[in-house]
């Protein structure tokens, strides 16, 4: 049943338990966002050293959806290059996209990241109008970085 | 009583099964059905009698116009209305609002004067006062809510002072259900000397409303959420105040002359809908008119109060469920917005529709409201003439679901 695809035990856990949620001190790298339409709302605080986010916090507020796209994301992201982390966020983009069956997925053999869990995303490309909800944070994160780089 | 089961029949969508469930449509607050009686009458103009009103000598022009007008005419005897002119027909209740703001707040309104308003309002009541602020240096003031989720009328009263030029107040919350005291907010308005405006989005399509003893001095509604269709609006206004009132749109029909630097304005109604009006949108509504009016308004609230009674009850049962809005039927309507504790609005929201059961999850276009209450999205079921207690049954058994999946049933 879709329901169940939806809510899968992984996404319950990271919305009653959301990992990085934390104010980041020192951070040098901030973006907002919010879905207007509902109510959703992220904050992203990264640390950027060199071309490697080595630390991140994910705070805000909304749906199951929104909140474990946000945990899991910050667990997938801390450490990694800005190039893998537009490369990741491609690919999750990718595959929430309604016609995304032809994205090559998001590669498990990859080291350091927990993309089992954000593949529990999937099952959000049923409900069209909960994809907005899991990209939140990822938009989010783009326009952190974007920031970043602009100065 | 009413005859429910013979109203479901008019409604050809409430035989859709949603996702193999029957369909247990809870969010007439923000649009309503449509019986096949507007849909017909719509129908029959464009198939029968369509051309532009006011405009062509000729006959479908003539059929048109007079089914218009015919329109205004029922919508006026609907609410009681002093003559057909005090009805002018808009695009939404939206456009209604701001109507009266640009053509009433932005002409009179002058810095230092303010604008009385309460923190339950839709964005339509409050969004138009913010621009109309800004241009003319007037202040936007709130009515405040009491613990019971009803206007505060202590505090509200020391609020009524000569610097009140306009009072914007709801006639029925959107979210909570309320319905405020209109009458003494008239009162307290009419001894400051301001003019009332009643937005009567969820009042109208809800409760019997008399527009001569109403104590409002302008009314604005829309159609959709009273069986009608989208894209037509209606603002009533005192007739004397209209004619004072200036146009907020310029454009054909609402003329009477037009040279190259000036231009003269046509009566009321006309003067206020510029352009080739909704007109069909129009008809539309007068049979939605014409339907409610035969169920009689008295009996739609009667009917909505006992769905909601029976509701308020049966949501009592689900753990974690508060509810924001009074804990009784009392001047209250059939808009129920709730919490449930450790599951989001949208997750609700979505987990309801898989067992057939439409509600709103967000904001409610209330913000500044759900901000006070401390809430950033509820959930909302809210009920209508065609609405029965097995709905009700059916949003009771659907949150059970939501809590089993989330893991909070205690299992």
């Amino acid at each position: 049943m879709a329901l169940e695809e939806l809510y899968r035990e992984v996404i319950l856990d990271h919305y009653r338990s959301p990992r990085n949620r934390q104010a980041l001190g020192g951070a040098n790298a901030v973006a907002e966002g919010n879905n207007p339409l509902c109510g959703d709302e992220v904050r992203i605080e990264l640390l950027i050293e060199g071309d490697e986010v080595t630390a991140i916090g994910v705070t805000g507020h909304g749906c199951s959806i929104s909140q474990a796209s946000g945990s899991m994301m910050g667990d997938a992201v801390k450490g990694r290059s800005i190039e893998a982390i537009r490369t990741l966020t491609g690919r999750f983009k990718g595959m929430m996209s309604i016609d995304g069956a032809g994205d090559p997925g998001l590669d498990p053999s990859r080291p350091g990241a927990v993309l089992g869990d954000l593949e529990a995303l999937q099952g959000v490309r049923k409900f069209p109008v909960r994809i907005k909800c899991a990209n939140l944070p990822w938009t989010t994160l783009e326009e952190a970085i974007k920031g970043f780089e602009e100065g | 009583m009413m005859d429910t089961e013979s109203i479901r029949s008019d409604f050809p969508i409430l035989e859709r099964r949603i996702n193999g469930r029957r369909l247990a449509f809870l969010d007439s607050a923000a649009s309503s059905q449509k019986p096949v009686q507007v849909l017909d009458a719509m129908a029959d103009i464009y198939r029968n009698s369509y051309a532009n009103v006011h405009r062509g000598a000729y006959t479908l022009s003539q059929e048109a116009t007079e089914a218009y007008e015919e329109a205004r005419h029922k919508v006026a005897v609907f609410l009681n209305a002093a003559s057909d002119e005090e009805i002018i027909f808009t695009r939404s209740a939206t456009a209604a609002m701001n109507l009266f703001a640009y053509g009433w707040g932005l002409n009179i309104l002058k810095p230092g004067d303010r604008i009385l308003t309460s923190v339950m309002e839709h964005h339509a009541n409050i969004v138009p006062w913010h621009i109309i602020a800004r241009h003319t240096g007037a202040e936007l003031c709130y009515m405040e809510l009491t613990d019971d989720y009803r206007l505060d009328m202590e505090s509200a009263r020391e609020r009524f002072d000569e610097r009140v030029k306009v009072v914007a107040v709801s006639g029925m919350s959107n979210v909570l259900g309320t319905m405020p005291p209109v009458d003494e907010i008239a009162r307290l308005a009419r001894e400051v000397g301001a003019v009332l405006l009643v937005d009567g989005a969820q009042l109208v399509p809800h409760a019997p409303v008399d527009v001569q003893t109403l104590g409002a001095d302008f009314l604005g509604f829309s159609g959709h959420k009273m069986l009608g269709p989208t894209g037509i609006g209606v603002l009533w206004g005192r007739r004397e105040l209209l004619e004072s009132m200036e146009p907020a749109e310029g454009g054909g029909e609402m003329i009477r002359d037009v040279r190259l630097h000036d231009s003269d304005w046509a009566e009321v109604p006309h003067k206020f809908e510029a352009g080739t009006p909704p007109f069909v949108e129009a008809i539309g509504l007068g049979a939605a008119v014409d339907y409610l009016s035969a169920i009689g308004m008295d009996a739609v609230l009667e009917h909505d109060r006992d769905l909601t009674g029976y509701a308020l009850e049966r949501l009592a049962e689900v753990p974690g469920l508060s509810v924001q809005g009074p804990a009784d039927t009392v001047d209250r309507g059939g808009a129920i917005s709730f919490d449930l504790a450790g599951i989001h609005a949208h997750d609700v929201a979505t987990i309801l529709d898989q067992e057939g059961v439409a509600v709103r999850a967000g904001h409610h276009c209330a913000k500044p409201l759900l901000r006070s209450l401390g809430l950033t999205a509820s959930t909302r079921a809210s009920f209508y003439v065609y609405n029965v207690a097995e709905d009700v049954d059916a949003l009771v058994d659907a949150l059970a679901v939501a809590r089993r999946i989330f893991g909070l049933d205690g299992a």
